[in-house]
């Protein structure tokens, strides 16, 4: 790892501006980040911590009734919030799908969003990456790519956003808060995260210094609360990335689909948005028929991006079956094995 | 720049001065307080081999850099026993064959009092294993390990129960 200058702001104006500095990175719990620092893909000359700011790390309900959760929330604390998981099942199932009970412990939701790919190329400072020294090539490309994405890649980066949260998060139209030297911004979470095109090294919409102080869930978002899933498949039951997943929430009134939304994960180089799917949905009556439907919807501009085409198969058969979990309701209790397939399923959803 | 920090380390208040900010809680553990229950075995977060408890909540140590945890009460293996009596998630350990080479067993074991602190079911199997999936064992000591986790749960919330009466 390289030597850094370590900075402990009193406040969140005093990260901004010690962030200002080139080549400065912001300090969550560092799960991700000091990762990556000790296999030297990442080399930042100054680490700001965030972890002592104050009024950073609750969950709070708003006037207008949404739901804010500070930027220093751990992901644990967040998916065991009872009233918070009650409100937004999808989101709890989603975060304990993912990383360990220790890493949940830790990592922060906004370090969660921060998180970078775990394209092995993107960590092996002896490949081309484009993300990590751009203009240097991608060695996914024509490499070990079955687990890259299917959806959005371009012919710089091939590589998937690694998060479960986000997907949930994307699912059910969560706002981004941002401060930077300029003031306070808010950015939807789909437009929050950007597509690699030609410049793979820049993920998201932050600029130098900027940084998450919150991320709000909309109060509309809490009356899907009654079926919403998370499903993710992966290359072992548990402490795995996902190599397709999906969130799905859904209003069902008098036997019709009154509102859908899915979101996409393991598949795309930001978590996905499948509005077509969604509006696929809306209308018809939950059934077979029309979560195979979404499901072609959800992929009808997939392509591989190498060895992994079967990616769009097993995605379309993701959102079938997560469709039809959310369908059957949300479960009481959180299953032994969250997002797994090998979870019982609920009746009636079978062979999807 | 301040590189001084105060940790409380198994209850007993520590003040530490470090020469470089790359520090991980484990390095400060192993290297510079010679606490070496807390293994490294990965480095990276993958095994839980370094794992211990920070206010009360079970991390990965090399994962943390220590200078940002100024203020933490941290519990390590070395903590848990009470003088020759054994912590029950140690005794459940040795009862249940929990091990075998042993050293993944102190990550192990923190990552279980850690699991039973925090109240989410431990008497099924599934759960269990589900929730110390972030602990290898490379002898695959993983049965005796799960019916220790379930057995200790047990007799420490019992001792709850006994304690509330």
């Amino acid at each position: 790892m390289n030597l850094f200058e370590y900075v402990r702001p009193a406040s969140v104006a005093e990260a901004i501006a010690a962030a200002g500095e080139p080549n400065s990175a912001y300090l969550g719990a560092g799960t991700n980040l000091l990762d990556l620092m000790k296999g030297g893909a990442l080399t930042p000359a100054r680490l700001v911590d965030l972890t002592h700011l104050p009024d950073l790390g609750s969950i709070e309900t708003l006037p207008d009734g949404s739901t804010r959760i500070g930027a220093l929330v751990k992901n644990a604390a967040l998916a065991h919030d009872t009233d918070f998981a009650k409100r937004f099942p999808v989101v709890a199932e989603a975060l304990l799908s993912g990383a360990s009970a220790q890493l949940r412990n830790a990592a922060t939701v906004g370090g969660n969003l921060m998180q970078r790919t775990r394209c092995p190329y993107f960590t092996d400072t002896a490949s081309a990456c484009n993300k990590r020294q751009p203009g240097s090539g991608c060695d996914a490309i024509g490499g070990e790519n079955r687990s890259h994405a299917v959806l959005g890649w371009s012919e710089n980066c091939i590589a998937v956003h690694p998060s479960d949260f986000c997907v949930a998060l994307t699912a059910l139209g969560a706002i981004v808060e941002i401060e930077g030297t300029t003031g306070r911004r808010e950015v939807p979470i789909t437009e929050f995260f950007l597509l690699p095109g030609d410049t793979p090294e820049k993920e998201t919409v932050l600029e130098a210094g900027e940084m998450i102080v919150a991320v709000r869930l909309p109060a509309e978002a809490a009356k899907l609360a009654a079926n919403q899933r998370y499903l993710k498949v992966r290359e072992r039951t548990s402490y795995a990335f996902a190599l397709a997943s999906a969130a799905a929430a859904l209003t069902i009134e008098n036997g019709a689909i009154t509102e859908a939304r899915l979101a996409l994960g393991g598949v795309a180089p930001k978590p996905w948005r499948a509005s077509e799917a969604e509006a696929a949905l809306v209308g018809k009556a939950p059934g077979k028929e029309a979560f195979a439907a979404a499901a072609e919807a959800a992929f009808a501009e997939a392509k591989p991006s190498g060895d992994n085409a079967y990616k769009i198969e097993l995605g379309k058969r993701v959102v079938a079956r997560v469709l039809a979990m959310a369908a059957a309701g949300t479960p009481e209790r959180m299953p032994a094995l969250p997002a797994s397939a090998f979870a019982p399923l609920p009746e009636g959803v079978v062979n999807v | 720049m301040n590189l001084s920090l105060t940790l409380t380390i198994n209850g007993e208040r520590r003040e530490i001065v470090l020469d470089d900010p790359r520090v991980t809680l484990l390095d400060l553990l192993r290297e510079r307080l010679h606490l070496t229950g807390a293994k490294k075995g990965c480095d990276r977060g993958q095994c839980g081999a370094c794992t211990i408890l920070v206010d009360g909540e079970r991390i990965n140590s090399c994962l943390a850099l220590a200078i940002s945890y100024d203020g933490a009460a941290i519990t390590t293996i070395e903590g848990l026993a009470e003088g020759d009596k054994l912590h029950p998630v140690q005794q459940a350990f040795i009862e249940h064959d929990g091990f075998q080479c042993g050293f993944c067993t102190p990550g192990q074991i923190m990552s279980a009092v850690g699991l039973i602190a925090e109240g989410q079911a431990c008497d099924d199997p599934e759960r269990v294993r589900e929730a110390m999936s972030g602990n290898i064992c490379r002898c695959g000591a993983y049965k005796g390990i799960t019916e220790a986790v379930i057995d200790a749960s047990g007799k420490l919330s019992a001792g709850k129960e006994r304690d509330a009466a």
